[in-house]
């Protein structure tokens, strides 16, 4: 069995699967510890005698069998069905910012549909000079820019609000990925179309049955809105809205509306279904936020979680997360291994991008001892990631939505981490 | 963005016929709405043979399929039922989102009067029309809501950013800390089976699960 097997292994024994056998590995490892040889070693292994895949084998590779377990998953009683539904990113077991796409989380309402290019248009109509039609093929010739930014479904968290509920940051907070795009700025279609200047808002809306028809205000258009055809270096997978969709900047993932087939130009909000019943966060005098558009700076330790519980013991222990703002740039990250009493300053990967992940690095040396971890994002606006309770606040536990409170893992001496709240 | 200073010239107008295809949004002031008319009674049939599998013969929902009727008064109870009758603020949004997009499944396939008579049906079933009422482009604004006045807009600039805009805390920044919740109590995380292909649906968790977001 090869290490990395082992490993995994491992870790589906801490997650309850398999003890047994998950036992009986340890102690391998550990009789192997105590001065003994490693035949790993001394022992020349297939791989380095006999011949690899060849370059023939694989066109479009995946990940090695051994990552079996870093894919997409869903939690079946969130939703009526799996085709107006969500499943989630495995962020507990990525790192850095770039999310791979094919385990890059979906949400479809009416699911995920097959449109060629060859079958695609874009129309834009409305409060226009001229109503247009393009092709996949005419967006192509159009300027282009190439720019990274996350997606944040506006109900990643929102189960949580209530209590603690699911456990792991895949679960909890995996409703994200993270793209480099390239397309075409939204400014540029609409200027060929030609706005006319009582046209204060746009309707954008998807080829899918769902259609998930939006309202932007015109300024949010003009300024950072992408028309993108490629993620990442590719085309979109089919169920991110190949061929093109639209990248809204900072704004909740709802907005960034998949299989894009039309665009409107009007004097007025359209106050459609997925902006009134949807997206709209009720308050606890009942009264709803409408139109809450933004998503706040918000921070999470992938590593350890529940989902990566410590299986290495004491000593050197990598600390790691995932933050980000639609306010813009993160320029700090701040870590607390005891539920917040104090709190170091995280090293960041890079330095914050704007409206985009943000890695961060927390070098510590684990005594052994419980750990109530949280981490704490600060965007360039001076925001700070505000705790649970805070916002309840101002909130209630019934907006559903826009969820960015502080996320508490209680590690125990074992290094099995739970998804707990703390005073 | 790569201003232009003159148009590329691509793309090609779109024909009136392609516009009326596609554009088919409906707003609260009425902007969009067909010709056409229905009422209750006969939205009732049009909703027994369409939506009852899913919403109930009354929106009153079957299993999590969403409820559509009823809930008055509980938006600021724990648990909001959330309807057209107690929560949506416009008629238009209704006759909208069923035009373009229900049944699911079968969208696309409700002529603009059976429109107009399902949705009577749903506003007739949540008591804010009467039975002998006839909705059409022109009484459709007619419609008072519930909860028409019950949104405002995105205020967390004003109220929210004050308080967290803000010197964060370093040391001694609290004397203890107490575990208030854990997860595991809940105990509703799907498990992790090492093969999520063959991941079986969890069955009924032991304590109901808070609203689904999504």
């Amino acid at each position: 069995m090869s290490e990395t097997e082992e490993k995994t292994t491992s870790r589906r024994a801490f997650l309850g699967a398999g003890l047994a056998a998950g036992g009986a590995v340890a102690t391998a490892g550990l009789a192997r510890a105590q001065g003994a040889p490693d035949p790993l070693i001394t022992e020349v292994q297939p791989w380095a005698r006999e011949l690899g895949a060849g370059v023939d084998a694989t066109p479009y590779g995946l990940p090695i069998r051994f990552e079996a377990d870093v894919v997409r998953r869903n939690v079946s009683w969130l939703t009526a069905d799996p085709i107006s539904s969500i499943n989630f990113t495995p962020i507990h077991a990525l790192d850095g910012t770039i999310t791979p796409q094919g385990c890059a989380f979906e949400r479809h309402h009416s699911g995920a549909i097959e449109v060629s290019k060859d079958d695609y248009r874009l129309m834009i109509n409305g409060l226009v000079d001229q109503p247009l039609i393009f092709t996949y093929a005419d967006l192509e010739r159009f300027p282009r820019v190439t720019r990274t930014y996350f997606l944040e479904c506006a109900a990643n968290t929102g189960m949580e609000w209530a209590g603690s509920q699911l456990n792991g940051s895949q679960f909890t907070h995996g409703m994200i990925h993270n793209m480099e795009y390239t397309g075409v700025p939204l400014r540029t279609l609409l200027e060929e179309a030609g706005v006319k200047p009582e046209g204060k808002w746009i309707y954008v809306e998807g080829a899918d049955a769902s259609s998930n028809g939006r309202s932007i205000p015109l300024e949010k258009a003009m300024d950072d809105c992408l028309v993108a055809f490629k993620a990442n270096g590719e085309a979109l997978r089919m169920e991110h809205g190949y061929p093109v969709r639209l990248v809204v900047p900072g704004w909740e993932g709802n907005m960034w509306v998949k299989w894009l087939r039309r665009v409107e130009i009007g004097d007025q909000p359209w106050e459609s279904r997925e902006e009134t019943s949807k997206y709209t966060d009720t308050l606890e005098d009942g009264t709803s936020r409408k139109f809450t558009w933004v998503m706040d700076a918000k921070s999470v330790i992938t590593a350890p979680s529940p989902q990566m519980p410590i299986t290495h013991g004491t000593g050197p222990l990598v600390i790691t997360g995932l933050a980000w703002s639609g306010r813009g740039p993160i320029t700090r990250v701040d870590v607390t291994v005891d539920g917040g009493k104090t709190w170091r300053e995280a090293r960041l990967a890079a330095p914050g991008q704007d409206k985009a992940l943000t890695r961060f690095y927390l070098d510590h040396v684990w005594d052994g001892s419980e750990m109530l971890l949280q981490s704490r994002a600060m965007d360039a606006t001076g925001y700070v990631q505000p705790t649970k309770d805070e916002l309840r606040a101002f909130r209630g536990v019934n907006s559903i939505y826009h969820n960015n409170c502080i996320q508490t893992w209680w590690v125990r001496t074992s290094g099995e981490a739970e998804n707990v709240e703390v005073s | 963005s790569p201003a232009l200073a003159e148009k590329l010239g691509l793309g090609r107008a779109a024909l009136p016929e392609e516009v009326a295809a596609w554009d088919h949004d409906v707003r609260p002031d009425g902007l969009g709405l067909p010709e056409g008319s229905g009422d209750a009674l006969t939205g009732e049939e049009l909703f027994s043979e369409n939506c009852a599998v899913c919403h109930g013969e009354f929106g009153e929902g079957v299993g999590r399929w969403p409820v559509l009727a009823g809930g008055f008064n509980t938006l600021n109870r724990a648990d909001p039922v959330k309807t057209v009758g107690s929560y949506w603020p416009y008629a238009s949004t209704v006759w909208d989102y069923v035009h373009r997009s229900m049944p699911f499944g079968n969208a696309q396939t409700l002529s603009n009067d059976e429109v107009y008579a399902i949705v009577a049906y749903i506003l007739y079933s949540n008591d804010l029309i009467e039975d002998d009422f006839v909705l059409s482009k022109d009484t459709l604004a007619e419609v008072q809501m519930t909860n028409a006045d019950g949104f405002i807009e995105d205020d967390r600039d004003t109220l929210e950013l004050p308080a967290f805009i803000r010197e964060p805390c370093m040391e001694n920044c609290k004397e203890s800390v107490e575990i208030t919740a854990h997860a595991t109590v809940l105990d509703v995380t799907p498990e992790d089976s090492g093969d999520p292909a063959t991941e079986v649906a969890q069955a009924e968790p032991e304590a109901a699960p808070a609203e689904a977001p999504v």
